[in-house]
């Protein structure tokens, strides 16, 4: 589950001690804008720390590295990957060139420290009109790619307007985004809702993105991770069809049928996948299939 | 040099404080009462006789009998905005009155002002809270007798049992009518409760009622009946509103507070005193408030009435009455303008004195009918020993308050925390000074989860089988302690020096510990 990713500041010790307690389903460790050129080091040192460390209760861990058209991204794979994380967030993602060339950058450092090949993906972050028109290629360009992400404040400068409050500068961005991530098989992720003390706004903004069929949004503040979880909690009908679908399912797989219908209608591997998903955002298990 | 039960090594005689020989902390409930209280002088008012109206502060000063030695005591209703304190030091000073020992519930930075005082002798020795400035002067060696600590309880019994005699009584008063019937209900200075001079009035021998609110006879409701008040005086001002209340009610948007909270709120919802009727004390400040809210909306959850909430009252305690999540408040210090108002037009709002808040050696004090209290600390150890007085680098910075009073009488006491304040610990191995004992400590929760003392088994059944409980950590003291000193590496240990500057006593009268003086 990715509905919501935690941004944490490279440089903040204190944070990144204590990100993972408030539960976000991810946390995005943050080389990149958080932190200023002249800290770049101490804080990659202090990320490394952090990683080997190792606590982050049950969140996926993800590093925001710096962009490929910096002198420090090679420098942040290179330590990152290392330790053995989730995924990069790669900022600034125009072309599927740069996953490319992000993507053999990882692959040297994932050989030369013997962490498995292929198993750190990457979450592109378009913040561009060319990024975001590229999307399905830069989606497909790799298989570690995982997700797809439109930027904030950078795509609206490049879109040569500004954040507005109900964010319709984004609207057909995120519905551009949405479709290259179904047509290529990944994730798509929200970007962060800025103003952290409008409740009501996060709640309307996520509602809004779960509805287009986002996986969920990043995070900068811990008090928006459960008003989130609130939106993407599925509701008591929801989590009862969800229920009878996967009971249905595994009954089936008992019996060794391949095909099931319930109420009348065909249960394939997709809707079984989606009512899976349900009960997991519901915090329910699914049923060990026999 | 002796060792008491919480295994601190107490000097047979503390210079300024007397023989500790039997007075060793022996344990929490050990200590038991015996013999009649102490009592103050008989005097009379005489009927048609001179009026009690004594002029300015520095001719009430005169008019008392104030002498050099003396003892004078002083409440805290004012916090940070009192005025009285200062000025009757002042006035000492200017009548060449010395060696004086304060008795104040609690000093705060403005009392700053009576450090030069200190300095040339008009006041030689406090006996009462010190927070801020005044506790660095006293960690520094700047007095001469050790400051004894009390806490809310402590205080009154160590005035009722004769610990304590004092000879005149400053009592800030922002309603006073002409007999010195005294209320903090109304007025420009107006504090709520006045519950911490109730004692001081019934015991002292001279009673002065210090005002900037003078009233005909008879003043209603009356707090501390004029019986007991000798001379009125009359000031400008007795205080700066400003620094009487604290304005703020809002909860804390600080996620690591609510997460904490959120904990605290949880383990008290699991516990067996969650049900109709539950009580509890939560203060002000980040957490506690918190705390409540998280217990207002559990409370709703499922459907639970509590009977009354204790202590320092603020305006969220008061929306909790109003909303009938509690029926009554006692009020021994209103802390904001909310609780004020509250405690003046509502008759289930009521006020209580401190040694019926908290008195161990009374028949009927409030905490003991408290079933959570949720408090701070500087530092627990992994004893569940906690330490309220003095900071990580050995400096006296904060009074007991009613943390001994509320930890000991409550079934459930909650230290709710951050396990770091900045890069400093507040888990530790030993505490530098041990205020509370951990035998009336039930439960540590800091953001990284609940530590429940292992002596509660019953607490730690019902944490495993509570629903609530299920995504939320449940961690030893001794883990907390180990993950707060790798996270803040190794500190430097406080350098102190043998002589000791302040005597924590535990509330029956005991030395609980000693704080000594920091080397330079």
């Amino acid at each position: 589950m990715r509905r919501t990713m935690l941004y944490l500041p490279g440089n903040n010790p204190n944070m990144l001690l204590r990100g993972h307690l408030f539960e976000p389903d991810g946390l995005v460790i943050d080389l990149e804008d958080a932190v200023s050129a002249s800290e770049k080091d101490s804080a990659r040192i202090l990320v490394r720390e952090a990683l080997r460390r190792g606590e982050f209760g049950k969140c996926e861990v993800t590093v925001r590295i710096n962009a490929t058209d910096t002198p420090h991204w090679r420098d942040d794979i290179a330590v990152v990957v290392s330790c053995g994380i989730s995924g990069v967030r790669a900022p600034k993602v125009d072309n599927a060139q740069t996953v490319r060339d992000i993507d053999e950058e990882i692959s040297a450092v994932e050989e030369k420290s013997g962490v498995p090949q292929g198993s750190t993906k990457i979450f592109c972050l378009l913040e561009s009109a060319l990024g975001v028109w590229n999307a399905l290629d830069i989606a497909k360009a790799s298989p570690r790619v995982t997700a797809i992400l439109p930027g904030g404040e950078d795509l609206a400068a490049d879109l040569r307007t500004n954040r507005s409050k109900d964010g319709v500068e984004l609207e057909w961005i995120r519905r551009m985004i949405i479709v290259a991530a179904r047509a290529a098989g990944v994730d798509a992720l929200d970007t962060i809702f800025p103003r952290v003390n409008d409740d009501d706004g996060l709640r309307k903004e996520a509602g809004f993105v779960k509805q287009l069929g986002y996986d969920g949004k990043s995070v900068i503040h811990p008090n928006q991770i459960p008003i989130i979880h609130e939106v993407y909690a599925p509701t008591e009908k929801e989590i009862e069809t969800a229920r009878r679908i996967v009971e249905a399912a595994s009954a089936a797989a008992l019996r060794g049928l391949g095909a099931v219908s319930l109420d009348g209608r065909m249960i394939d591997a997709p809707v079984i996948k989606r009512a899976e998903y349900t009960l997991k955002r519901a915090g329910l298990d699914c049923p060990k299939e026999g | 040099m002796e060792r008491n039960a919480v295994n601190r090594e107490i000097p047979s005689r503390i210079d300024g404080y007397g023989s500790t020989d039997g007075r060793l902390f022996e344990g929490a409930f050990a200590r038991k009462p015996s013999g009649y209280r102490a009592g103050a002088k008989i005097r009379a008012a005489i009927p048609n006789g001179s009026s009690k109206l004594s002029g300015s502060v520095k001719e009430a000063v005169m008019a008392s009998g104030l002498k050099s030695g003396m003892t004078i005591s002083f409440h805290h209703h004012l916090r940070n905005g009192d005025y009285i304190v200062n000025s009757v030091i002042q006035a000492c000073s200017e009548l060449g009155i010395g060696d004086l020992t304060i008795f104040p519930t609690a000093l705060f930075d403005v009392h700053k002002a009576i450090i030069p005082h200190i300095k040339s002798g008009v006041v030689s020795r406090i006996m009462g809270s010190d927070n801020g400035a005044i506790g660095r002067l006293v960690s520094e060696g700047g007095l001469d007798s050790p400051v004894v600590l009390r806490s809310h309880g402590g205080r009154p019994r160590a005035v009722i049992s004769g610990d304590v005699h004092i000879d005149v009584a400053f009592i800030a008063a922002p309603m006073v009518d002409r007999m010195g019937n005294i209320s903090g209900r109304s007025g420009k200075s107006a504090c709520g409760s006045i519950g911490y001079a109730f004692t001081d009035a019934q015991y002292a021998d001279v009673v002065v009622a210090v005002t900037d609110n003078l009233h005909g006879y008879p003043i209603s409701p009356i707090s501390i009946p004029g019986i007991y008040v000798d001379l009125i005086a009359e000031t400008e001002s007795i205080g700066d509103p400003a620094g009487i209340v604290s304005g703020t009610t809002r909860v804390t948007r600080d996620p690591m507070r609510l997460l904490i909270a959120k904990y605290a709120s949880r383990l008290i919802e699991s516990s067996p005193y969650f049900m109709d009727g539950i009580s509890f004390q939560t203060g002000a400040g980040g957490i506690p408030l918190a705390v409540t809210a998280f217990m207002k909306e559990a409370m709703k959850r499922r459907d639970i009435r509590g009977s009354f909430g204790l202590g320092g009252i603020t305006g969220f305690f008061v929306d909790l009455m109003k909303e009938g999540l509690l029926q009554k408040l006692l009020d021994v210090q209103s802390f904001d303008l909310d609780a004020v108002s509250s405690i003046e037009s509502d008759p289930n709002h009521i006020e209580i004195s401190a040694d019926w808040y908290a008195n161990p050696w009374n028949c009927g004090a409030a905490v003991n009918m408290l079933d959570i209290v949720v408090l701070g600390a500087t530092e627990v150890d992994v004893n569940f020993n906690a330490n309220v007085n003095t900071e990580a680098d050995g400096m006296l910075l904060h009074g007991i308050g009613g943390h001994q009073d509320t930890a000991a009488g409550a079934k459930l006491s909650i230290i709710a925390q951050p396990l770091l304040r900045g890069r400093i610990p507040c888990v530790v191995d030993r505490v530098h000074t041990i205020t509370t004992p951990g035998e009336v400590i039930d439960a540590v929760v800091t953001e990284f989860g609940v530590t429940i003392n292992p002596r509660r088994k019953d607490l730690l059944n019902a944490w495993s089988d509570f629903t609530y409980a299920r995504d939320i950590p449940l961690v030893s003291i001794d883990e907390l302690a180990e993950r707060a000193g790798r996270m803040s590496g190794p500190m430097e240990p406080i350098r102190a020096a043998d002589r000791v500057v302040a005597v924590v006593e535990w509330r029956d009268g005991t030395v609980i510990d000693t704080v000594r003086q920091l080397e330079k």
